[in-house]
């Protein structure tokens, strides 16, 4: 069980304190100590709009939340990740018909992929796939968003020489076919599209 | 242990005592009886009005708080803004003002003379003369005004009069303690902290002598209680209220900074008076919610007109720089007093 002290602290400081420390955690109990109610009140409604189960106490040294923290494992997905998980993109487009269709499907899933609890370790762009890191991509944002936070996104060089592109790349970086191969043959979940 | 000084440390309306707390005390209060007081707090009204002839009433307020931004002549000017707002709530205009002061001993006296030429601009914006003003060695810093404005009798604009059908504006976006909050932590954008100081930097005499050629029947500035506690006020008990939250004004950013829980305490101590007497429909998120209950430094106007009137006082408002809305409409007593769809 962990425990965050936020008696003396005011609003919304020990909704943040308390959010830092579920982030952390992967599962068990988070206890938070507040010196007043309304900072209580605070707390309940974020575990209540987060979907957490949580008890709550008056005791001598003030109010008590005790939060339960969910895996996030367990919400996303049953199996461990055994490794990094890689997202393979051939394509610009997503599945093989229509192509407004299959353009209109790759934004979305990119955006779906960046709002995932957990993020790719990497995603490996091919082909024509490599039009959705340069500019003008509709998805750039969502690339951008999940590179902030830690994915790496290697787009094939070769291809986008191909393409003539090189200059247009604005996320991640332009890789070659030895560390795009190593980087599957490395990896413990791929996601090819 | 030596205390830090810090200029802010977030505050604004957000600082206000709670209603629940302030209605036990003031009812406990003899009242006073002269028939020239007119308007005073037995409705919860912005100002006090006193009628001195047939054609001549004094408006006077007083309002001060502790800073919810950094910059102490941006608070300056915040807090004059938001003192001289009752004058224009209550329809009134401004012709004096006192500043009234706390400031630590050991803090730089620039910071002082910045906050105070902040509100010099706004009063004298406002037409008023700034008359002098009161001082005190304080831990924490503290700013605001005493006003005193003048009115007609036959034109005072109270915060009770509005009837069904009426049909509710506000002239200021929603979010500004929220905003504030989110900065204090450091999690608010350039963007939404901008159109924050904006929006409360904004003297309402520009909307108020809009709302007054359309003869409005209620009128109050939506301060710490938020906006549904200001309107629970003019309902009075006696009427019930929609709400359309589709059409509130507001910060965009405020409401992903409430989903993100970053909600001052005095936005929950309004919740708490208030949440049993309000129904929200399935559609308004946890987000509008809170922007709903959330106290408003130097918030805008919230009037309500004759609905034939609505659409033109509208479209004026909307010539001015803020974001403005028909909100809602009066409606009969129905259980709950306030529904938000």
């Amino acid at each position: 069980m962990k425990r965050v002290d936020a008696r003396g602290l005011t609003c919304p400081l020990p909704v943040i304190e308390a959010k830092k420390a579920l982030r952390k955690m992967d599962e068990g109990q988070l206890e938070v100590v507040v010196d007043n109610i309304i900072s209580l009140q605070n707390l309940e409604k974020m575990a209540e709009q987060t979907g957490l189960s949580y008890s709550t106490e008056t005791g001598d040294d003030g109010y008590v939340i005790r939060i339960f923290a969910k895996t996030k494992k367990s919400r996303s997905s049953p199996l461990p990740a055994l490794g990094k998980t890689v997202v393979v993109i051939s394509s610009e487009l997503m599945g093989g018909g229509d192509p407004d269709l299959g353009a209109i499907l790759m934004k979305a899933f990119l955006f779906a992929l960046s709002e995932q609890d957990q993020d790719p370790d990497k995603i490996l762009l091919y082909n024509s796939g490599v039009k959705l890191a340069v500019e003008g991509s509709d998805s750039l944002a969502d690339l951008q968003k999940m590179e902030k936070r830690g994915t790496e996104i290697l787009s094939c060089g070769v291809c986008l020489d191909f393409y003539q592109l090189t200059e247009k790349v604005k996320v991640g970086r332009i890789s070659n076919m030895y560390e795009l191969v190593q980087s599957q043959t490395d990896a413990g979940r791929i996601i090819r599209l | 242990m030596e205390r830090e000084i810090v200029f802010c440390k977030g505050g604004g309306c957000t600082a206000k005592l709670g209603p629940a707390v302030l209605e036990k005390v003031l009812e406990k209060l003899p009242k006073t009886k002269d028939p020239n007081f007119l308007v005073g707090f037995d409705h919860s009204d912005d100002g006090a009005v006193y009628k001195l002839t047939d054609e001549l009433a004094l408006v006077q307020t007083l309002d001060f708080f502790p800073p919810m931004v950094e910059d102490p002549y941006i608070f300056g000017k915040i807090a004059a803004a938001n003192a001289l707002s009752d004058v224009y709530a209550m329809g009134g205009e401004v012709k004096t003002a006192l500043n009234i002061v706390c400031f630590p001993e050991e803090m730089d006296l620039n910071i002082l003379g910045q906050m105070l030429l902040g509100g010099q601009e706004k009063v004298a914006e406002a037409g008023g003369v700034l008359a002098g003003g009161h001082s005190l060695a304080d831990q924490d810093v503290k700013y605001g005004l005493s006003v005193t404005g003048i009115v007609h009798p036959d034109r005072i604009i109270t915060n009770v009069g509005a009837e069904p059908g009426d049909v509710l504006i506000l002239t200021k976006p929603l979010g500004v303690g929220i905003v504030t909050t989110a900065e204090l932590v450091g999690e608010s954008s350039p963007e939404a902290l901008f159109l924050a100081i904006e929006s409360m930097q904004t003297l309402n005499k520009y909307a108020a002598d809009i709302i007054k050629k359309y003869s409005p029947t209620a009128c109050t500035d939506v301060t710490g209680f938020g906006f549904l506690g200001h309107l629970h006020e003019m309902l009075q008990n006696k009427y019930s209220a929609l709400v359309f939250s589709d059409q509130i004004p507001l910060i965009p950013e405020a409401l992903t900074y409430a989903e993100d829980f970053l909600i001052s305490g005095a936005g929950q101590r309004n919740r708490n008076y208030l949440q049993e007497r309000v129904d929200f429909k399935s559609k308004v998120s946890f987000g509008m919610e809170e922007l709903l209950f959330d106290p408003q430094t130097s918030g805008g106007l919230l009037a309500s007109l004759k609905a034939e009137d609505a659409s033109q006082a509208l479209g004026e408002l909307q010539k001015l720089s803020l974001p403005v809305g028909i909100v809602g409409v009066i409606l009969e007593q129905e259980e709950k007093e306030i529904i938000v769809e």
